[in-house]
């Protein structure tokens, strides 16, 4: 009774914060690719509702940034101009989702770019390229969830309904691939994939690359219950009037995996958002002007960015509630469908 | 004898397919090492084809990785073609330490895990569990890459430990004593994000087995017989939890080396993972094989002796085996 609940407390967290990542464009001020090279590194500015007379004002407001006297990269409060923080101004356009123009934004200023989660090396805002790097790490996690999944249930419905040494082939294949730890063999496949190409490419090719590592856990989950489907009555009833493999495969057998799947989806999802921010972040996933998660943090390997620069650091954390999120769903999500948790050493030993 | 036996032939064949794997895989990749040498005006096509020729690169697949499975048998692991050296020494300085980072890993987090999920679970569902059970969901959803970039903001900005590398400059005229030293406050800060990578994964696991074990009969029989709780625990409830246990040893191995890969890189330690990004980098084919075949020997080795430790372990196992 509490199960359902749960599951459905965090289903709703994720969605609202996909929301928020599918929707960047209104929610961040500014395009990601926009520069203002005369404010590198700029600390992230806080929002006021009292003035440095300690009036108090019922209107958000900041104040713009200036050199610190004596200082070249020491920053400090401009108190002489505060500038007035506008809700739902219109400003750059964009395409909504993709493709529905807009020009509407969450918040955003008139006379001075306002930077809440600080600013990069060349003066981009911080805050608008974590929320468009979200749709690429997240994108790339699903799609390669996806990828991985269908693979996966390809690969074990093969294996379990065919059997014999299709299966046993299979299964030794997918074994190499779980035994190899996950980094070194998403390494060893990006390797011997083209490094210089196009950021879209290279978005493809991480999505590839990382739907290819982990195809055979859920294979063998699959697997596994094909088995036990596969000889229930109800499929051997309509074998018996003369149904087709392909249409058993697909009316019978896919539709008692979906538990699995989708288990095996809310794990899978944030390992690969991981993946790919792992990836990036050591210069082989998505390059630059594109931003993601991963390559957001590349700069961190520079010393001095690491020693000055804190607010670098703030896109890593933007993985964190997703990564919550994921783990409390599927968690939830094996709880009530313990019918289809089955032991994973059941699965080598059928009898 | 027999079970050991077929665990170690099934350790060689898990080997040989990666290596298989591995090569077949670096067979699909359009393009290699002397590519940018065939774009350079200065280097003439025939100086290229002879180093191809040199390295083997124009000869079939099959025979190639024949070769190369001969040149593994001899203590060799291929050619680098960026470093001009035989592969396998220049592996072998960057895989001891990495060796030293995951081997220390692995014992400080074992070490502290096994405690910890005792405890926790001869107090199931009471405050200290909770809050445990809290910490560990809490470290859960920090990914390794956040965690150890934190931790390394965290000691540049404090001063606490030294950020990168493996020893101080000026490290052999420090006394035996210093070296140590100096040693372990370099590897503080990567072996502390592995490990607090690993912890609340080991933590749960072992909580959730020993709890499980606490239930049986034969427990609260011997509770009854008033055998002290410390020895109900470590002695009769861990023995009975071990079997799961040891599976999740090898397969905590496996992540610390696949974390040991990223930490590697991040806090600039020099083992494996630097190397085989560069290699990557510069498409030096063997160093990249051999860096993937040489952590799967670890993994390997890692199973193989969770597979001892089991057959040692579990009664079960030993008279399954010499039954056969």
């Amino acid at each position: 009774m509490k199960q359902p609940r749960k599951l459905a407390k965090w289903f709703v967290l994720l969605l609202l914060l996909h929301g928020i990542i599918a929707a960047a464009g209104f929610f961040a001020p500014y395009d990601p690719v926009e520069q203002d090279r005369e404010r590198p590194y700029l600390p992230p500015m806080s929002i006021h509702l009292m003035d440095a007379h300690g009036h108090f004002h019922f209107r958000p407001f900041f104040y713009p940034l200036k050199l610190r006297e004596g200082s070249f990269d020491q920053y400090e409060e401009n108190t002489t101009s505060a500038i007035p923080l506008l809700l739902f101004s219109n400003a750059s356009s964009y395409h909504l989702l993709g493709f529905l123009p807009a020009r509407l934004h969450l918040f955003g200023a008139n006379g001075a770019r306002i930077y809440l989660l600080g600013s990069d090396a060349y003066g981009r805002d911080q805050l608008s390229r974590i929320l468009y790097g979200g749709q690429v790490s997240l994108l790339a996690g699903l799609l390669g969830a996806g990828v991985t999944l269908l693979l996966g249930a390809l690969i074990g419905m093969a294996a379990g309904y065919y059997g014999g040494w299709r299966d046993e082939l299979l299964m030794r294949i997918a074994e190499l691939f779980l035994a190899l730890p996950w980094l070194y063999l998403l390494f060893a496949l990006r390797a011997f994939l083209p490094l210089a190409v196009s950021p879209f490419d290279s978005f493809l090719l991480v999505v590839v690359v990382i739907g290819m590592v982990g195809w055979a856990r859920p294979a063998r989950l699959v697997r596994g219950v094909v088995l036990s489907v596969k000889e229930r009555d109800f499929v051997r009833a309509a074998r018996g009037f003369g149904a087709s493999d392909l249409y058993l495969l697909r009316r019978h057998i896919l539709p008692e995996t979906a538990g699995v799947i989708l288990t095996q989806a809310t794990i899978l999802v944030p390992q690969f958002v991981l993946a790919e921010m792992t990836l990036s972040f050591l210069g082989l996933g998505v390059p630059e002007p594109l931003s993601s998660w991963g390559n957001l943090l590349a700069s961190l390997q520079q010393y001095n960015v690491l020693v000055s620069y804190w607010w670098m650091y703030l896109p890593a954390l933007a993985i964190v509630p997703f990564f919550l999120g994921y783990l409390r769903l599927a968690s939830a999500l094996q709880q009530s469908t313990v019918a289809y948790k089955i032991d994973e050493k059941d699965l080598w030993n059928p009898s | 004898m027999r079970y050991l036996l077929r665990r170690t032939l099934h350790a060689v064949f898990l080997l040989l397919g990666v290596s298989l794997l591995t090569f077949l895989f670096s067979s699909l990749t359009p393009g290699n090492y002397f590519d940018e040498m065939r774009l350079n005006p200065q280097i003439s096509p025939d100086t290229v084809a002879a180093l191809r020729a040199q390295y083997q690169l124009d000869r079939p697949l099959p025979i190639r990785y024949l070769h190369w499975l001969n040149a593994v048998a001899h203590g060799e692991l291929g050619f680098s073609f960026a470093y001009n050296t035989p592969v396998a020494p220049l592996l072998w300085v960057r895989a001891r330490n990495t060796l030293l980072l995951t081997g220390t890993a692995t014992i400080l987090a074992w070490l502290m895990a096994l405690p910890l999920g005792v405890w926790s679970a001869a107090r199931l569902g009471r405050a200290p569990d909770r809050v445990l059970s809290w910490a560990t969901a809490t470290l859960l959803v920090v990914p390794d890459l956040v965690l150890a970039l934190g931790l390394l903001i965290l000691a540049v900005r404090t001063g606490w430990f030294p950020t990168g590398g493996l020893v101080s400059v000026g490290f052999e005229e420090l006394s035996p004593f210093h070296k140590l030293r100096d040693l372990i406050s370099h590897m503080t800060l990567p072996v502390l994000a592995l490990v607090l990578a690993t912890l609340p994964m080991l933590v749960r696991h072992i909580r959730a087995s020993v709890a499980e074990v606490l239930d049986a009969p034969f427990l609260r029989a011997a509770r009854s017989h008033g055998i002290p709780d410390r020895k109900l625990l470590y002695h009769y409830a861990l023995r009975a939890a071990a079997n799961p246990l040891i599976s999740l040893f090898g397969f905590s191995v496996g992540t610390l080396l696949s974390g040991s890969l990223l930490v590697e890189v991040i806090m600039s330690w020099p083992g494996l993972g630097p190397l085989l990004l560069e290699a990557i980098l510069a498409r030096d084919l063997f160093v990249v094989i051999g860096g993937v075949l040489l952590s799967m020997l670890f993994l390997v080795a890692g199973n193989l002796f969770a597979d001892v430790l089991l057959y040692w372990a579990d009664p079960r196992i030993r008279t399954a085996a010499s039954a056969k």
